[in-house]
């Protein structure tokens, strides 16, 4: 067949090209199979890496490594635990009253008007090397003064020759603070942190009206306005300022949004012409972290390299943690200093399948498992335990397993007059249909198809691993949805739902004045290739009950415009956690978070007084016996109420190459790069042992080629001949 | 000839004129200005004054067609349709909802669409021709006969199973080649070569028939027979003169896409990874970023229009007698 | 009472019109040999008719499947209330695979699933085992050992039906061609089978044949069996394939059909009048196709997304939103298509209306709409006829790639897009779950292929000189 010969051209081309002794599947140069390089991924370019604008995982997977916030998470302990990383040691709050006297620790919290967290920034820190922050000979800052001609052929960040670095002050936490209010950023999190860091609304305020009457090219500087909130004490030391007992404010210090930004980088990418370039913050960041920047291809590739001033800081790896760690070898390390690789390659993979057979082919160093590709990777042994399969294992690869720190739900609206709890006398049917529902619909069915069992079905909004989650015992189940059977829970059966959907005024899915069956609709977004099986999952469970359900798919701004405008009737939403405290997940049913009243989480637009007495209490208070009680208290109202399907809590596999080491999923943190080891020796000879190209098909198709023009010569010939006679008779 | 392209140039404005009015409209129906902030905003914690500040910065405050607020032509250049669709004739894409720069992007992208294309467009040229050559020598022959089978099998198979199955053997089960990724420079080629090798043969069928009907159409003509009656051999025949004659009808459809090659292949550049224009399209569809539709739309219409003045003008090239006045 | 109550749906609607459309235009055509002719000349093309005989099955699967109804409810006090649920013909003749849903995968003619489950056993304790289907092979009593008998068994039983179906078919055509000619059956059974007969009935009898050999064991196994397995829902895909046969029909049919008066007119009109109006028309149709045509078609179907919803209580059920989805793709795809249409009409009408006879009719002070509508539409319908075959495939084609970038039909909907878009991660599973693919492939190549060959003899038929050159996004 003829288009086989030009395509065995480029092969062998190919071939000749690449270098003999790696496999020719190869997806990177020969030459770096031996580099101290981590091989990952990236499904989706980033939008943002700002760390004042960014606020999703894909993006952190890159900033959590290359900024360095006040604090991190300690990345072996459980449950989660905040240690000092830009900062000297984890500050504690003082607590002051209106005149800002100083209040004991155990004041109740309605008298504390201010919190004030004072920390100490950890000396001799260095940004990592960045042409904001050249200087030139005579000590100026060398790029803040571009000119047209000097930024012709300058494409991207590192064609600028020089590079400078300097030492992280204090101020630099402040300046970042200052950004969430900058009004041409939009950090989605000012709205919040106005409610709380004193004086941040004025000044949002203020720069928005300085912003409006200047010229469109020119910006706010904001080292001209103080933030009244956020003072610098001295070169070392800064101060925050919070409205009330604020507890959850040392988790938000651990997140990029609080990260030092030094006023270098705004004055430098602010500069007239760099933006028609694609430069500025927003896609290459300054930062002190392990890692920094160096390529930035959101079409193909991004490259973190290890940012050279780090190993000044002297961070080691942690030397305790969780028992099993020190058996699975996660201490080995103990003590040795941080970031162990040099680089680490982010690829553009949109497609599952080509990531999961490059991972198998060696091309990457750790993978997820996603539902189809679970029965290749892992199987269940008799107990229930669950075993990588024997190819894996013959292949060396480690699996690990942790349960997320996110929950799914299929929420009711509760503006809604068939679902919902609308005032009037008849709350109680609603109630039970929504309770029908939450029995019908089997999530251990759907977990067991859509997630190979990865996951939990949830008995409540607070997911495993954070306070106030109860594991579903005897006590802990919730008793609208399940029963307590031989041991364990057992989700009630159909026929109890039937009889609280014939309570509720519809048997057998049909009114009973009318006769008209019960028909409810499902918004949902569609996409992904599971999602018509999805679908089709969902109108089956609500047979079950002979109640019609109509999907309403649809792309995820409609869902959320549905979701705002209080329209939908039943949706599928998650939720992950922002940081590790039961009032992440308690507040997505806060009345006064309503989202169609207040644009708030609370999409479900639930309301209950009670509930929402005990959230205000229970969102001051320090984890312990009292807290728990409350919150048992509130999530028995809420499996009373029902405004969630509770679904469930997923369950993350990570398979790691055996030439990997140290890893270990942390739901939380994201800057785990500098803890993880390799051997890139093993990679190298694992890679050539697992991808030997199969030639015989190519030398097949070329005997085949030759046999089949042998009988076309002698045909061509003949007919050459023929109609040469023809013609001439 | 110049006075000509000059009136087809002037046409080609109005044509973009019209196909702009008509996506704005199209687009602005879609999705209102809140939308697309809302999309671009994320989905945790966002309030109804990010919106509204996201919307003025990106010039999306304004009103859509006419500005009842501004005084003289103010009230037509400021407007949405000034700022995103007048300012595509001087190429300036502007900012995608993202923030990045359009321009800037596709400037990037083009060269690795062009990689897959260009190499899939020449060869694929070559291969059809032969192919469809061969089968017009063997006419009526059992040879034509199953080439025009074959041809209309492989036309039956859709794209997607030439890739997923390409991918499946060289890329997993014979370790041949990456299964997808994209390097530059001479690295590019063991990448290429596969989404190279399916865009030809997809192509093949329905390409080697159409040609094949070409060249029968033009074997039929009387110079053709006297051609062979002065006793010149069949290959002569063919090459000199059925080749030749032929180019009219096959350059009809081959000049006018070879604009459209910067467009890049859709299926084929998300599939194996490759970070072309096509692959950028495909993302702004599934994003919804609709500044880079909108700009991916114009683009498409100006290499449309500059392909069928190729078009004319190759038409006297290749045959002397064609004049344009 | 009616225990169902039709549901027209606006592309059922579509489609029968089409239909109604079809069988007068053949009446009509019937009474007039000029028009006859070339319908001959396609019945006389031995690949066209055996397309046309594999084509005949889908169309009636496609047609089955165009007509709607809701069922009515069970009802005690005697008033009627239907279901909002929207069913077809189709669906009731394949109740048996529509109803017997699997838990999840399983394998062609599989009587257990195709991944293990953990499993209580009676005695409490708990296993990892691949369960027994709920319905596939469930009259197995012990299917390791039973369950190769049985297939081969059933399989022959269905085969020797259908042969004999066949057989009966062969001589009955035999039969009639006797009559009809006044000669004896052997002879004219002879004549068929060494191809001298003037319809290729050879070629349609091993259409059908072939046809039979699979449609027949395919019957006798399909309330036993999932014959083709099932997908991750469990649902057959057998169910699937065949119900995105109607589908792909009415989009490759009605695509070029609603927007054909469009074209019609428009392309008459420019050729006839020639002067500004078809200065105009050039510049619409140019400027319509000059735009890419994924991106055009990706906006309206968005566009159409955004009015469903916000018009949500006009579609009481999923059916009915995919259908209007369908419909609006249709339109759209029409849109893209329709300029090639139009452009070859203008050609043609600009020779023909340098004819005598135009000329003499405009000296006889006939009026110009009576002349583009009895004297030049009937002289290009060759050009409709043609344009109409040639995009079907095409058209189908489209559809899946248009469903892979997620501007397709309405994800509840089967299509092959959709069967395709969901199956192309499977083939990572290890084992690979590769029928549902298959299935799509196989269905959609025979559609396709048949379609193609079809087209070619209507071509060669009607004017064997015109060129289109096929090709889509």
């Amino acid at each position: 067949m003829f288009p086989y010969r030009h395509g065995i051209v480029l092969l062998i081309l190919a071939f000749t090209a690449g270098c003999s002794e790696s496999p020719w599947n190869n997806p990177y140069s020969a030459a770096a199979a031996t580099e101290n390089t981590l091989y990952t991924s990236f499904a989706e370019r980033p939008k943002h890496l700002d760390p004042v604008q960014s606020y999703a995982e894909n993006e952190y997977a890159f900033i959590a490594n290359i900024y360095q916030p006040p604090l991190q998470y300690h990345y072996l302990k459980r449950p989660y635990e905040l240690i000092p990383f830009g900062a000297e040691s984890v500050p504690r709050p003082v607590y002051l009253d209106a005149a800002g006297k100083t209040l004991p620790d155990s004041v109740p919290a309605e008298r504390v008007a201010f919190s004030e967290y004072v920390i100490r920034v950890r000396q001799g820190v260095r940004y990592q090397p960045h042409p904001a922050l050249a200087l030139d000979e005579s000590g100026k800052l060398r790029y803040h003064a571009l000119s047209p001609a000097e930024l012709r052929g300058i494409d991207t960040l590192a064609d600028f020759r020089h590079t400078g670095t300097r030492e992280l002050v204090a101020g630099d936490y402040v300046h970042q603070i200052k950004r969430l209010a900058h009004p041409r950023l939009h950090s989605p999190i000012l709205q919040l942190m106005t409610e709380y860091i004193v004086g941040l609304k004025e000044y949002a305020a203020m720069l928005a009206g300085e912003a409006a009457a200047l010229p469109e090219d020119k910006t706010v500087d904001l080292t001209r306005h103080e933030l009244a909130g956020a003072r610098i004490i001295d070169r070392y030391t800064y101060a925050v300022r919070v409205r009330g007992k604020y507890p959850q404010f040392a988790y938000w210090l651990a997140m990029p949004f609080f990260a030092p930004v030094p006023p270098e980088a705004d004055r430098f990418y602010g500069q007239p012409g760099l933006a028609q370039k694609n430069i500025s913050l927003d896609w290459y960041p300054l930062g002190t972290g392990p890692y920094m920047l160096t390529v930035n291809n959101p079409n193909r590739q991004m490259v973190l390299e290890r940012n050279p001033y780090y190993r000044d800081q002297a961070e080691t790896y942690p030397a305790e943690g969780e028992p099993a760690d020190a058996a699975s070898g996660l201490l080995q390390d103990a003590g040795k200093t941080l970031p162990f690789i040099d680089k680490v390659v982010f690829s553009l993979e949109k497609e599952q399948i080509p990531y999961w057979n490059k991972f198998l082919q060696g091309y990457y160093d750790a993978s997820g498992i996603a539902s189809d590709t679970f029965d290749q990777a892992v199987q269940f042994s008799g107990q229930g335990d669950v075993t990588l399969s024997d190819d894996m294992i013959r292949r060396g690869i480690r699996l690990q397993t942790s349960l997320a720190t996110s929950v799914f739900y299929l929420g009711f609206n509760m503006r809604d007059p068939v679902v919902g709890n609308v005032d009037g006398g008849s709350g109680e049917r609603r109630r039970k249909l929504r309770l029908a529902i939450s029995i019908a619909v089997d999530q251990e069915e759907f977990i067991s198809i859509f997630r190979n069992g990865r996951g939990v079905p949830s008995h409540g909004p607070i997911p495993p691993g954070i306070f106030g989650h109860r594991e579903p015992d005897e006590a802990g189940i919730n008793p609208y949805v399940y029963e307590w059977r031989n041991g364990q829970p057992q989700r009630k059966s159909i026929e109890q739902a039937k009889k609280l959907l014939a309570e509720a005024g519809y048997p057998n899915g049909r009114d009973a004045k009318t006769g008209e069956p019960l028909l409810l609709h499902l918004d949902t977004t569609s996409s992904g290739a599971d999602s018509k099986a999805r679908l089709d999952w969902y109108i089956r469970q609500f047979q079950k009950l002979g109640v019609q359900l109509v999907i309403r798919a649809t792309d995820f701004n409609r869902l959320q415009d549905k979701l705002r405008r209080g329209t939908a009737q039943l949706y599928f939403l998650g939720w992950n956690a922002d940081y590790p405290d039961p009032e992440n997940f308690l507040f997505l049913l806060h009345g006064p978070q309503g989202r169609a009243r207040t644009q708030g989480e609370n999409a479900s637009n639930y309301r209950n007084a009670e509930y929402d007495q005990l959230f205000d209490r229970m969102k001051h208070m320090a984890n312990g016996a009292e807290r728990q009680a409350i919150i048992d208290r509130m999530i028995a109202i809420l499996r009373h109420d029902a405004p969630w399907v509770w679904s469930f809590f997923p369950k993350d596999y990570t398979l790691h190459h055996a030439w990997v080491h140290n890893g270990k999923p942390n739901q939380i943190a994201n800057n785990g790069l500098k803890y993880q080891r390799l051997d890139p020796a093993l990679r190298a000879v694992k890679r050539r042992e697992w991808n030997p190209p199969v030639v015989w098909p190519l030398a097949l198709v070329t005997a085949l080629l030759v046999i089949g023009t042998l009988p076309a010569i002698a045909a061509f010939r003949r007919r050459e001949r023929s109609t040469a006679v023809a013609a001439q008779s | 000839m110049t006075a000509y392209i000059i009136r087809r140039l002037i046409y080609g404005v109005f044509v973009l004129i019209g196909v702009n009015v008509l996506t704005f409209a199209l687009f602005f129906f879609v999705n209102s200005p809140d939308d697309v902030a809302r999309a671009q905003l994320g989905a945790k914690r966002v309030t109804p004054e990010a919106v509204e500040k996201w919307k003025r910065e990106r010039g999306y405050h304004k009103p859509l067609f006419l500005n009842e607020k501004s005084t003289g032509i103010g009230r037509v250049t400021e407007t949405v349709f000034f700022d995103k669709s007048v300012r595509l004739f001087a190429f300036q894409f502007g900012a995608s909802d993202q923030g990045r720069n359009i321009g800037y992007d596709i400037s990037t992208r083009m060269w690795p669409s062009l990689a897959v294309q260009v190499p899939a467009f020449v060869i694929g040229l070559a291969v059809y021709i032969t192919f469809a050559l061969l089968m017009a020598f063997f006419r009526a022959t059992y040879i034509d006969f199953w080439g025009v089978v074959l041809c209309v099998l492989m036309m039956s198979i859709s794209a997607l199973f030439y890739i997923i199955g390409g991918q499946f053997i060289f890329g997993k089960l014979w370790n041949l080649v990456p299964i997808s990724g994209y390097d530059s420079g001479f690295d590019a080629i063991k990448f290429l070569a596969l989404p190279v090798l399916i865009g030809i043969i997809s192509g093949i069928g329905g390409n080697a028939r159409w040609y094949r009907t070409i060249f029968l159409e033009e074997i039929n003509k009387d110079y053709v027979r006297t051609a062979r009656a002065k006793g010149l051999s069949e290959v002569r025949v063919l090459f000199r003169h059925v080749l030749q004659n032929a180019m009219i009808p096959i350059l009809t459809g081959v000049v006018v896409v070879i604009p459209l090659l910067f467009m890049g292949a859709l299926i084929t550049e998300s599939f194996f990874g490759i970070p072309g224009l096509g692959s950028y399209t495909i993302d702004a569809i599934s994003q919804q970023d609709f500044a880079i539709v909108r700009a991916m739309v114009f683009l498409g219409s100006v290499l449309y229009i500059i392909g069928l003045i190729l078009t004319d003008i190759s038409y006297t090239l290749v045959d002397p007698r064609v004049r344009f006045s | 009472m009616m225990p169902f109550r039709f549901e027209w749906l606006w592309s059922d609607v579509l489609v029968w019109l089409l239909v109604a459309g079809a069988v007068g235009l053949a009446l009509y055509t019937r009474a007039r040999p000029h028009l006859r002719a070339p319908w001959s000349r396609v019945a006389r093309s031995p690949s066209g008719m055996a397309a046309a005989t594999v084509l005949v099955p889908f169309v009636l699967i496609g047609l089955l499947d165009s007509l709607h109804y809701r069922a009515a409810l069970p009802s005690s006090d005697g008033k009627v209330i239907y279901a909002t649920a929207v069913r077809s013909a189709l669906d009731r003749v394949l109740e048996p695979l529509r109803a017997t849903r699997e838990k999840t995968y399983s394998a062609p003619f599989a009587t257990h699933l195709y991944a293990k489950e953990t499993v209580q056993l009676p005695d409490g304790r708990e296993a990892r085992i691949y369960p027994r289907l709920r319905h596939g092979g469930a009259h197995l009593a012990d299917p390791h050992a039973e369950r190769g008998r049985d297939v081969a068994l059933k399989a022959f039983r269905g085969l020797t039906f259908a042969l004999m179906l066949w057989l009966v078919v062969v001589i009955g055509v035999c039969a009639m061609r006797a009559r009809h000619t006044a000669a004896d059956i052997e002879s004219v059974w002879r004549g068929i089978w060494q191809g001298r007969s003037e319809v290729p009935w050879r070629a349609v009898f091993c259409a059908l044949g072939m046809l039979f050999v699979v449609i027949g064991p395919v019957i006798a196994l399909a309330p036993h069996y999932h014959v083709l397995g099932t997908d991750k829902v469990g649902q057959d895909v057998l169910y699937q394939a065949l119900k995105s046969i109607r589908t792909g029909l009415v989009i490759g049919m009605l695509a070029t059909l609603v927007m054909l008066p469009f074209a019609l007119v428009l392309g008459v009109m420019a050729g006839y009048f020639k002067g500004w109006i078809d200065d105009l028309i050039q510049y619409l149709y140019t400027t319509l196709s000059s735009i890419p045509g994924v991106l055009l078609i990706a906006a309206a179907v968005l566009m159409m997304q955004v009015y469903i919803e916000n018009n949500s209580e006009l579609f009481p059920s999923t059916e009915i939103r995919a259908d209007v989805r369908l419909l609006a793709l249709c339109v759209i795809l029409g849109v893209t298509s329709w300029t090639g249409l139009c452009r070859l009409l203008r050609g043609e009408v600009l020779k023909l209306r340098e004819m005598e006879y135009i000329q003499a009719a405009h000296a006889f002070g006939v009026s110009h709409w009576r002349i583009m509508m009895r004297h030049l539409t009937p002289n290009v319908m060759h050009i409709v006829m043609i344009a109409l075959v040639m995009d079907f495939s095409g058209l189908v084609l489209a559809e899946a790639v248009l469903s892979y970038v997620g501007v397709g039909v309405d994800p509840s909907m089967i299509s092959f897009g959709t069967m395709i878009n969901s199956a192309r991660l499977e083939m990572a599973r290890e084992p690979m779950v590769w029928w549902s693919l298959a299935a799509a492939f196989v269905f959609m190549l025979t559609l396709v292929l048949a379609a193609n060959l079809f087209a070619d003899a209507v071509r060669d038929a009607f004017d064997p000189r015109l060129i289109i050159a096929g090709g889509r996004p």
